[in-house]
């Protein structure tokens, strides 16, 4: 069902224009879909189809979540490296400094193994109310993976509100603006503004990060995929299919923003 | 800029030289590589040893085969065995009626119980009944997760899935879940180490499920190939024989863990 | 509380950390120095072939048929739009089994491709698609009047390559590049989880043998930013050295 759709969006992608070589090419492209419905094993995908919408769920979920919050982060992290007292910049360089530096793999390891090791000699953790959610596996998932938004797009922040002008700011205040007021209306807007061409890459690389937080048993799309050929013994097909989900939910983000940013009128002063 | 180009091309190089050409009588045995003691550990120099390290090489001094031992993933070792990438899997794993559609076994070189263990705190046994509402974890493509998802799916709240048993048993010391499930000597280790003396007991042996927990530990074999099954079997036979079998095990336990005489398949 | 909090950490840190990563057994520093090697040793020639992927790609985007820049165009899509992990795991197992089958159908040996040379081609083919957008744009921010005139000159295709394109981009290409040279580092983590022995992976063995979860993890972390941090100050000389005699370029980045 899936390599339907791409056939489909290909053929209309190419529609206007159809060369004779991308015939060609599109010929090979949907014999190569047929034969691998045809010659490859899907029959174990019925039984996990629920599975798969609900792993497919939970990547998209922790998509927007994360994002959403690693930016709500990003601001302050920029902020304080573009224009905050040493006390605040040095803070924040070394936070995006540590995060770009080390693998997320390594970061989600040491948040969710590193940190269950010291429960044990913390035994008022198991009696806070904070318990039944350091349990689970997902605040460490939404954890780190913020972090790791946050310490990537700090740095795009802080070029961000150092890139807009200082004499916009300085009129801001010339009319008696607060300064809360100014970065409200001015500051905030316009960086945000910049930043957004770099959000699109930013949050394809952060879906294309979701799938490490199997290794800390959260059952996203790559957890179900990995469970099918674990249980199926089908080795490839599960992961054509990831692969086939990955790049739909890829074009649905490369689409939204490029339609958010046809919407917002990008006149930088 | 030529130095440039140069580094460039001598560092593909150096990716390209690394392939050797394979040799005939080296059979590549696949394992996992992480801790399972006391079945494979690694030590910290850097190499691995254990009971099962030990009986790889007496099976293949006895069958004199040259056996290299293949760090593999758990979960990609039955693909590596189908895809030639290794010859063998010897990696305590479990002969059964699922397994043996995709590849064959040799005869069973040990069969221990399976054992469910908790937190001291807490009194339950491995039933059904006992795991109602508790979080169990368990080692992913194993049978222990397909006799957990069997008998226990139903009234454990929850079964979660982990890469290597080592990480289920380090997030139950964390108190994330409330019972393992696996194999009963992998367990006692466990339990017997500073940590799991610590933290937790063994709460009871699972009810025997011959279909799913099949009858034993046997080498994984690609379909077919009788050859290799047939010189594994018979170094078996020769190890049990001459008391080679019974040498290792006194190193590690203190009875024969070989399990019931009579052969399994 | 704090008290307790400081207890819980410090035993850990005092009592057995210098041991545990002491670089004789029974430490098991030096085991991890020899993951941070080999990871190094991947990273290089994943970027190298990397880089051989992208001199070709970029090339065949710009100059090439409609054909084969279709074919590049599905290649760098396809990469970068699919998470490292599955690529890994697709070409890992799907690729070596493929190269063995290509060569039996072609009356050759196969090959034992062991994990060191899977994990440099399975990240070089990922660094590949990235390289050949750095690159293409690269090229494309040369003055397009220095090709021409050695164009004009009939300098032959490659010498133009060696003597004018390669030279002229390289100032445009040395902040991408440089990005994913640090990406690659970090990408050979990836590779724990087809259980090469690279440093994430001594890390997961170190910590489970010992239980120092947490001590590891944190080892594991200095010695990759150690890594990013000298490679940052390479980096910094190597783009002093390539922008020499090009006029001082504005801030790039």
């Amino acid at each position: 069902m899936a390599s339907d759709v791409t056939a489909g969006t290909m053929r209309k992608s190419t529609a206007g224009r159809l060369q004779p070589h991308r015939i060609v090419l599109l010929v090979i492209a949907l014999a190569i879909v047929l034969a691998s419905i045809f010659y490859l094993r899907w029959d174990w995908l019925p039984a996990y189809l629920p599975l798969a919408l609900q792993g497919i769920w939970r990547t998209i979920w922790l998509l927007v979540v994360t994002s959403v919050l690693g930016i709500l982060l990003a601001i302050p992290l920029g902020l304080a490296q573009a224009a905050g007292p040493w006390f605040l910049s040095v803070p924040a360089r070394t936070f995006c400094t540590i995060i770009r530096g080390t693998p997320l793999l390594l970061q989600l390891w040491l948040l969710y193994y590193g940190l269950g090791s010291l429960f044990p000699q913390l035994p008022w953790i198991r009696e806070s109310f904070l318990w039944p959610y350091l349990r689970q596996a997902w605040p460490y998932g939404v954890l780190a993976l913020t972090l790791s938004f946050a310490g990537y797009e700090g740095e795009v922040m802080r070029g961000a509100f150092a890139g807009v002008p200082r004499g916009q700011l300085e009129a801001a205040r010339a009319f008696g603006m607060r300064r809360w007021t100014a970065f409200r209306r001015i500051w905030l807007p316009q960086a945000l503004q910049r930043a957004l061409p770099t959000l699109a890459g930013e949050s394809v690389l952060q879906l294309k990060a979701t799938p490490l937080v199997a290794t800390i048993t959260m059952v996203d799309i790559y957890a179900v995929a990995s469970r099918v050929r674990q249980d199926t013994f089908v080795t490839y097909e599960p992961l054509l299919l990831l692969a086939v989900v990955y790049m739909a939910i890829t074009g649905i983000i490369v689409l939204a923003f490029r339609r958010l940013e046809v919407r917002i009128p990008t006149r930088i002063g | 800029m030529k130095t440039f180009l140069k580094a460039a091309i001598a560092a593909a190089v150096i990716a390209l030289a690394g392939t050797v050409s394979a040799s005939a009588q080296q059979v590549k045995v696949g394992f996992s590589p992480e801790a399972y003691p006391p079945f494979y550990s690694q030590d910290a120099s850097g190499n691995w040893g254990g009971w099962e390290v030990e009986i790889v090489q007496a099976i293949c001094g006895e069958a004199k085969l040259e056996c290299v031992l293949t760090p593999i993933p758990w979960d990609g070792l039955i693909p590596a065995l189908k895809t030639n990438k290794i010859d063998a899997i010897m990696n305590s794993m479990s002969i059964t009626a699922e397994r043996q559609k995709e590849i064959d076994f040799s005869d069973k070189y040990y069969n221990t119980p399976t054992a469910v263990i908790g937190p001291k705190d807490q009194t339950f046994d491995a039933t059904p009944e006992g795991l109602k509402g508790k979080i169990l974890g368990v080692q992913v493509s194993t049978v222990h997760a397909a006799y957990a998802k069997k008998h226990f799916g139903g009234s454990a709240s929850e079964i979660k899935e982990y890469q290597t048993q080592d990480e289920a048993n380090q997030d139950l010391v964390a108190g994330r879940i409330d019972a393992t499930q696996a194999d009963s000597i992998a367990l006692d280790a466990f339990l017997k180490s500073d940590q799991g003396k610590a933290c937790c007991d063994l709460k009871g042996y699972v009810a025997p499920d011959l279909e799913v927990l099949g009858p034993g530990v046997g080498a994984g074999v690609r379909k077919g190939d009788t050859e290799l099954a047939g010189k594994i079997n018979a170094a078996i036979k020769g190890i049990r024989a001459n008391g080679k079998y019974a040498e290792i095990t006194k190193k590690y336990f203190d009875f024969d863990i070989y399990g019931d005489e009579t052969q399994s398949n | 509380m704090e008290a307790k909090l400081i207890d819980a950490i410090i035993p850990a840190a005092a009592s057995g950390i210098f041991d545990l990563l002491a670089l004789e057994p029974p430490g098991w520093g030096g085991n991890l120095l020899r993951g941070l090697l080999s990871s190094v040793q991947i990273a290089l020639g994943a970027y190298g072939v990397g880089l051989l992927i992208g001199i070709g790609g970029a090339y065949g985007k710009l100059y090439g048929g409609p054909v084969v820049r279709d074919l590049l165009g599905l290649y760098t899509t396809v990469v970068r739009a699919v998470p490292e992990l599955v690529l890994i795991l697709m070409l890992y197992f799907a690729g070596t089994d493929l190269v063995n089958r290509v060569l039996i159908a072609f009356g050759h040996q196969p090959v034992d491709i062991n994990g060191l040379v899977a994990g440099i081609g399975v990240l070089g083919i990922v660094q590949g698609a990235y390289s050949t957008e750095v690159l293409r744009g690269a090229i494309l921010s040369i003055p397009q009047g220095q090709i021409e005139a050695a164009r004009a000159y009939g300098m032959p295709p490659g010498l133009l390559l060696r003597r004018i394109t390669l030279p002229a981009m390289l100032p445009f290409a040395i902040p991408g590049l440089a990005n994913l040279w640090l990406i690659a580092t970090k990408d050979t983590a990836l590779l724990a989880i087809v259980g090469f022995n690279e440093l994430t992976q001594t890390t997961r063995l170190a910590a489970g043998a010992t239980k120092a979860y947490f001590t590891f993890f944190l080892a594991a972390g200095a010695l990759y930013l150690a890594l990013t941090l000298f490679s940052n100050v390479i980096i910094a000389r190597v783009e002093r050295w390539a922008r020499r005699g090009t006029p001082q370029l504005s801030e790039t980045r």
